[in-house]
């Protein structure tokens, strides 16, 4: 298991899209390397015989009918709509 | 009819009398808006409450249906069309859900009234409330305490008689906790039995949505109505909905309890070690057979919940991009900024690091260390309750390690907080059904402090906990007692 030093709060907010402060990232950086160093107990366990599950009921191929169904109009979708015109969202420029 | 009383009375209780037209819904909704007017300025459970459609709805309610005419509190991450759904965010602050969750569906549908929402941890992220965005919710028994979370408004609610009952979600224990430190019962259904659909995800494989009560019939009355399998949510499952009400009542003889050895932790505070020593030799007395188990890998849960609940709430989390709801930082100058800075701005401080932690443990490079090992620890625990149940029909053991704790107490470490959660996140990591139901009071500065008994059973087998839990409620007081608001 890796070492609990190797976590860049800095690094891992950039993948995130989430902009920290210098204090919260240095906050950060102490509280859950302390929560790294507890989870390194799991490198106690022998999980070479093991298959990682998680539906406590196993269950599988799930299907319904692809029949059409009533759902929102245009303008429901867009009732929370930070910025909207013409039915549509508006967004940040992407292309230059 | 007036009767100020009366938004103590229970759903079963309630229910004759509106069957019997004694009082109409819309005196009962009257009734405990006037309750919830005297108390809640105490205890801050309530984040938004729309009396005005809940009348419209009282007016046409048919009292003949299951749960017709009983007001219900919604717990503000589950979607009630037309109202706010802020999941006690910043991000979502304006949020209005345009439709209804499948449990508030099915809830209508039972002739229930979705009146208000409740106060919460932040997207579900606590153990106290205190990680709310808009204020703290009190413990009605002690205003100087948190009521426990996630739920701890829906959990606040109910205790204060603010609320004849209530839905919350558990997704580590967040619907048993703020039940147990609040005095009442509160159901975790077994992954599967109800419907996420119209819940705003936290940890997908964890959540669940379930009652938070006065008794333990309470809960059976809303499990009755809001079970079963959903098209709309892949993961629920398609089994049958027993009449959860028709096993109150059967006595214990037969009934096989484990206590797990490993549950017998040093951190546990002494009064309620002894108030839930007492309960398990009060089981006994009414004919259940005590019966020691196993859980080997109890020790791993906390680590693993938090490896896995965070993996799956930084992937659900992204959807908060400040693009088709929520804010949107102003005036980005470019999508980067737009992105980092809406969310930013909108997330507080314990979900960002539960984003953080997230990323990390499934970010490249660490993915089979953190990750893919937990799910692997996961299997184990699973297994664990597998064995464990071939020999017992539930387990037994507290719910919360400590009673109530003080507001501000606990924020400064977030481990800490973590560590809360000892008895609740492997039900949740097994997927199993698990209750909480009063069973005593911890003294402490003068003031009562209730203590919660932990059911655990095997998954599907929620008519069993609910037997099983009814026995010891009807059987002793605890859960007549009220707070002195």
């Amino acid at each position: 298991m890796a070492q609990t030093s190797e976590l860049d709060v800095a690094y891992v907010a950039k993948l995130a899209r989430l902009s920290l402060t210098g204090a919260e990232t240095q906050l950060f950086q102490k509280q859950l390397g302390d929560v790294l160093k507890y989870a390194g107990k799991l490198r106690e366990v022998d999980v070479s015989h093991v298959e990682a599950a998680a539906h406590a009921v196993p269950i599988f191929n799930v299907f319904r009918e692809d029949e059409p169904r009533d759902w929102f109009t245009a303008e429901e979708a867009l009732s929370n709509a930070p910025r909207k015109a013409n039915g549509l969202f508006i967004v940040t420029k992407v292309v230059e | 009819m007036s009767r100020p009383d009366l938004p103590a009375l229970t759903i079963a209780e309630l229910q004759p009398l509106l069957r019997r037209r004694e009082i109409s819904p819309r005196e009962v909704l009257d009734l405990l808006r006037a309750r919830i007017e005297e108390v809640d300025g105490k205890i801050d459970a309530y984040l938004s409450i729309d009396f005005e459609a809940a009348a419209k709805e009282a007016e046409k309610a048919d009292v003949d249906l299951p749960l017709g005419g009983v007001p219900i509190a919604i717990k503000d991450i589950i979607s009630v069309a037309g109202q706010p759904c802020t999941c006690a965010s910043k991000i979502l602050r304006n949020y209005r859900a345009p439709y209804d969750a499948t449990v508030i569906r099915r809830l209508r549908a039972a002739g229930a009234i979705p009146f208000g929402k409740t106060n919460m941890d932040e997207f579900a992220m606590g153990s106290s409330t205190e990680n709310s965005s808009v204020k703290p919710t009190r413990n009605p028994w002690d205003l100087s305490r948190v009521p426990g979370g996630s739920s701890g408004g829906s959990a606040a609610a109910v205790a204060a008689d603010a609320a004849f009952g209530a839905l919350g979600t558990d997704t580590g224990g967040s619907i048993r906790q703020p039940a147990a430190i609040s005095g009442i019962v509160g159901l975790k259904p077994t992954y599967g039995r109800n419907s996420r659909f119209g819940l705003v995800a936290f940890a997908s494989s964890l959540d669940q949505a379930g009652p938070l009560t006065k008794t333990v019939r309470d809960s059976a009355l809303i499990m009755n109505a809001i079970a079963g399998h959903d098209p709309q949510d892949s993961t629920c499952l398609n089994e049958p909905v027993p009449d959860y009400t028709a096993a109150l009542g059967r006595d214990l003889r037969g009934i096989r309890l484990g206590l797990p050895k490993e549950y017998m932790l040093e951190g546990i505070d002494a009064q309620v070690k002894a108030a839930v020593d007492a309960a398990v030799a009060h089981l006994q007395s009414l004919g259940a057979e005590i019966v020691d188990v196993s859980l080997p890998h109890t020790e791993y849960a906390i680590a693993v919940y938090y490896i896995i609940a965070t993996a799956e709430a930084s992937a659900n989390l992204a959807r908060f991009d400040g693009v088709r709801y929520g804010h949107r930082a102003e005036n980005p100058k470019d999508l980067l900024d737009h992105y980092g800075r809406t969310r930013e701005e909108g997330f507080g401080a314990e979900v960002k690091r539960r984003i953080i932690l997230g990323t990390y443990v499934l970010s490249s490079g660490y993915y089979d260390a953190y990750y893919l090992r937990a799910q692997k620890v996961r299997e184990l625990i699973r297994q664990d309750f597998a064995q464990a149940f071939e020999k017992v029909d539930a387990l037994v053991s507290p719910t919360s390690p400590v009673p109530a704790f003080k507001l501000g107490e606990r924020t400064a470490d977030p481990l800490q907080m973590y560590l809360a959660d000892i008895f609740t996140n492997a039900a949740n990591l097994a997927g199993i059904c698990g209750i909480s139901l009063p069973c005593g009071f911890a003294q402490m500065d003068g003031h009562r402090l209730p203590i919660g008994l932990q059911l655990l059973g095997k998954a599907l087998d929620e008519a069993r906990i609910f037997q099983i839990a009814h026995a010891y409620e009807q059987s002793t007081d605890w859960h007549k007692a009220r707070p002195n608001l």
